[in-house]
């Protein structure tokens, strides 16, 4: 039995933050889950996938985070508790279908958890995403730690079932990846995992007529958030004193171990915010009177200090507020403890000795450790091959890739990657290189990303006539974010099966003139195909087809199988 | 209660999460407060992975410069790396066996001379225990037990408020059958590299 599992209420389990997501959704009674893979939002559907396996519990990857969007939308509205995961990025994907359905709302609740990537670790910006909670007008949990992250799961289907509306739940990094005791609450005696949908154009189709109504009914709705957003156990005052100091997330652990460390819990008066969408302006606005000056503590945007500016601002409320503005803490990377003890000694105007740290200008030079390609990753291979080729017919190309494990040839010595904005832009990027150069254009995107984004601008490419190689490097699997399935696979994991979508039929049926597939580990005879896919300047795709080593190692499959 | 922040580094693939598993799931047997912090991702690819673990009382997940007591090395380059993240007072345990970057072995970078460092973190740091962790893994019956005979050198240290007797049962709990008897090995064997090197 999963772990997760665990029908002992009370018990402590050590869980990842994103493993205590999952948990509170089943403790809530989630009946359907869907999600498209991203870091470091990846266990929590990794987790739901596991349990699906052993539960009556619904999991779909889906190909895009839009669509699992759509999926879970669709399924709440049904009357079913859903789900949908993402990724800070995966939310822009998404947000399309997030706008209108937050028009529509839904009948049983839905969460929508935003894995924020402040620092970058695995990802391309560091964009925050509580703006989404104030662009859509949904209400937003954002939890400080895996405990919180569990229970407040728990609530935000409790919440979005009597708003009627979607919750965003948002973590960041070192909320989802921290592990810390968690305690089990009840599971639920049964869950619901099939539904009835009531029609209700009236409601559910936002023609215009119907959309400016439901816009109404939203603003109506958030204004019913934010009497509860006031009042909710997760917002907290804690302590007394005259400098106060607002935060939200895992900044909260930052703030409360840096006033025990200096000493001074009993001179600060600190509000702890977890339900922060809308913003708890009752609160906020007594939180403001009570103390002289604030300091407001908050990864990556400000949008509680701003919340603070603007409540001030409106009930004539006399306070200094600090923060990014003041230049006390910046609106980069994620923060550390050191950090905010010593911007907090400093606000608080004591003096602070932090320990020792002896002399390291005797270090040598560091060799760097970039992630790379794996050791005979067939990747690799291809990229190799396709070097070769290029050698000699003596050209040279751009090279647009996409986000995977190929985003890292990169580095040397391979250098195969040029421009790259997102899923699927090697595809769309390629056609503006195509339209605006007469250079060679030789594209890279994953079996996976292919799906959740390249498959709409290589029908543009057919039909806008653009002239490009698409090299889809299949290697079976989602690599990079863990092994998850991709439609095209077919090494499927036991007792998992799905129907094949054929890559080369799809780039077919869209109208490519020349698909040829290769096995990168068959040098001589792919080098000839490549050769021939090069001719000329047409649209062009070549699938480069062989498992992902790591995954290939996981069943047993050798690398050279054809 | 003991607090103390351990700083795990290592390089991907070394076993550095199963590592802080076994210690922060045995700190939360013994009732000990525990946080930890991983990194995952593109990380695993070869890069740099770290894991913070924190116990008796802290709230923050995160060790920052010049606050771990102890430094958990899996590779010596790495330990240098991460210098920067201790004080006067660490102490840091680390594998002597190299695992080169493909910076170093495609020529772009160099690997640097570990000897002389090792005598320098000697004299700057309260203490020091640096042995090959690979061989001795060998030695214990798998080449993958590095991270456990690092553990079981940390636990020798009697400054992390767990009983290594749980964090025995843990690890035997936590491993496959078939590799258990050479992980409480390698943990036995780095437990007397910290007894002879003390």
């Amino acid at each position: 039995m999963h772990p997760l599992l665990t029908d002992q209420p009370g018990e402590k389990l050590l869980l990842l933050g994103n493993e205590a997501i999952a948990r509170g959704a089943i403790e809530a009674g989630v009946g359907l889950a869907a999600a498209y893979p991203g870091t470091p939002s990846s266990e929590i559907a990794n987790t739901l996938f596991q349990i699906s396996r052993e539960t009556d519990l619904c999991f779909e990857f889906s190909v895009n985070e839009k669509v699992a969007m759509e999926v879970a939308a669709a399924g709440a509205a049904a009357g079913v508790r859903t789900l949908t995961c993402m990724k800070h990025v995966g939310l822009n994907v998404a947000a399309d279908a997030l706008m209108t359905l937050a028009y529509i709302g839904i009948k049983a609740g839905m969460v929508i958890v935003t894995a924020d990537d402040p620092s970058m670790h695995s990802s391309q910006n560091e964009q925050d995403n509580r703006f989404y909670a104030r662009l859509s007008g949904l209400p937003m949990l954002e939890p400080a730690n895996p405990q919180e992250a569990k229970e407040m799961t728990v609530f935000a289907f409790e919440l979005s079932e009597r708003l009627e509306l979607p919750v965003i739940l948002r973590t960041t990094t070192r909320t989802s990846h921290v592990r810390a005791p968690v305690t089990l609450g009840p599971l639920p005696e049964t869950t619901r995992t099939k539904g009835h949908f009531e029609k209700e154009p009236g409601r559910f189709v936002p023609v215009p007529a119907v959309a400016r109504a439901r816009h109404q009914v939203l603003l109506q709705r958030g204004k019913e958030a934010q009497v509860m957003a006031d009042g909710s156990r997760f917002n907290q005052r804690i302590g007394q004193g005259s400098l106060g100091i607002i935060t939200s997330g895992v900044a909260v652990n930052y703030v409360l171990d840096a006033l025990e460390a200096l000493e001074i819990q009993d001179r600060v008066e600190v509000l702890k915010l977890g339900f922060t969408h809308p913003w708890p302006v009752g609160l906020l606005s007594e939180f403001l009177k009570s103390v002289e000056t604030v300091l407001v503590v908050e990864e990556l945007e400000p949008y509680l200090e701003e919340a603070a500016r603007v409540v001030a601002q409106e009930r004539g409320i006399k306070v200094d507020i600090l923060g990014k503005a003041s230049g006390h803490l910046p609106r980069l990377y994620e923060f550390n403890p050191a950090q905010i003890r010593e911007v907090i000694a400093e606000v608080a105007g004591i003096e602070h000795h932090p320990p020792q740290r002896p002399d390291l200008s005797w270090l040598p030079e560091l060799p760097p450790r970039p992630p790379s390609l794996c050791p005979g990753c067939p990747h690799r291979e291809t990229y190799l091959i396709i070097k070769d080729v290029l050698k000699d017919l003596g050209e040279e190309a751009i090279y647009p890739t996409d986000i995977g494990c190929y985003t890292l040839g990169l580095l040397p010595p391979i250098q195969m990657a040029d421009y790259l904005i997102c899923m699927g832009s090697s595809v769309g990027s390629a056609c503006g290189f195509s339209a605006t150069t007469d250079q060679r254009i030789i594209s890279f995107i994953g079996d996976s990303t292919l799906f959740h984004a390249g498959l709409s601008p290589l029908v543009n490419a057919v039909y806008n006539r653009h002239r490009f190689t698409l090299v889809v490097l299949d290697n079976e699997t989602t690599a990079m974010t863990g092994h998850q399935p991709t439609p095209s696979q077919e090494i499927m994991p036991p007792g998992y099966e799905h129907p094949r979508v054929s890559i080369e039929e799809i780039c077919r049926a869209a109208g490519v003139k020349k698909v040829v597939t290769i096995n990168p580990y068959q040098k001589k005879e792919a080098r000839e195909k490549v050769k021939k896919a090069l001719e000329g300047r047409d649209l062009s795709v070549i699938v480069s087809r062989a498992p992902c080593i790591l995954y290939a190692r996981k069943f047993g499959i050798s690398k050279a199988k054809s | 209660m003991k607090k103390i922040k351990i700083l795990f580094v290592g390089v991907g693939g070394q076993g550095i999460l199963l590592a802080t598993r076994v210690l922060a799931e045995a700190a939360l047997k013994d009732g000990v407060p525990v946080v930890a912090s991983e990194v995952h991702g593109m990380a695993q690819r070869g890069g740099v992975v770290e894991a913070n673990v924190l116990l008796g009382g802290y709230r923050s997940p995160l060790i920052a410069e010049g606050e771990a007591d102890i430094l958990v090395s899996f590779e010596p380059v790495e330990a240098l790396r991460a210098l920067n993240r201790c004080h006067e007072k660490s102490i840091i345990i680390t594998s002597t066996s190299p695992l080169e970057p493909f910076t170093v072995k495609s020529g772009l970078a160099s690997y640097p001379e570990i000897e002389p460092a090792l005598s320098r973190i000697r004299d700057s740091f309260a203490k020091l225990v640096a042995y090959d962790a690979a061989a001795l893994a060998r030695e214990a019956g798998t080449a993958k037990a590095v991270n456990i005979a690092l553990l079981g050198t940390l636990m020798a240290t009697d400054m992390v408020p767990v009983s290594s007797q749980t964090v025995r049962e843990t690890l035997a709990r936590l491993v496959k059958a078939k590799f258990r008897e050479a992980n409480l090995k390698a943990f036995e064997l780095g437990w007397q590299q910290w007894v002879a090197q003390r």
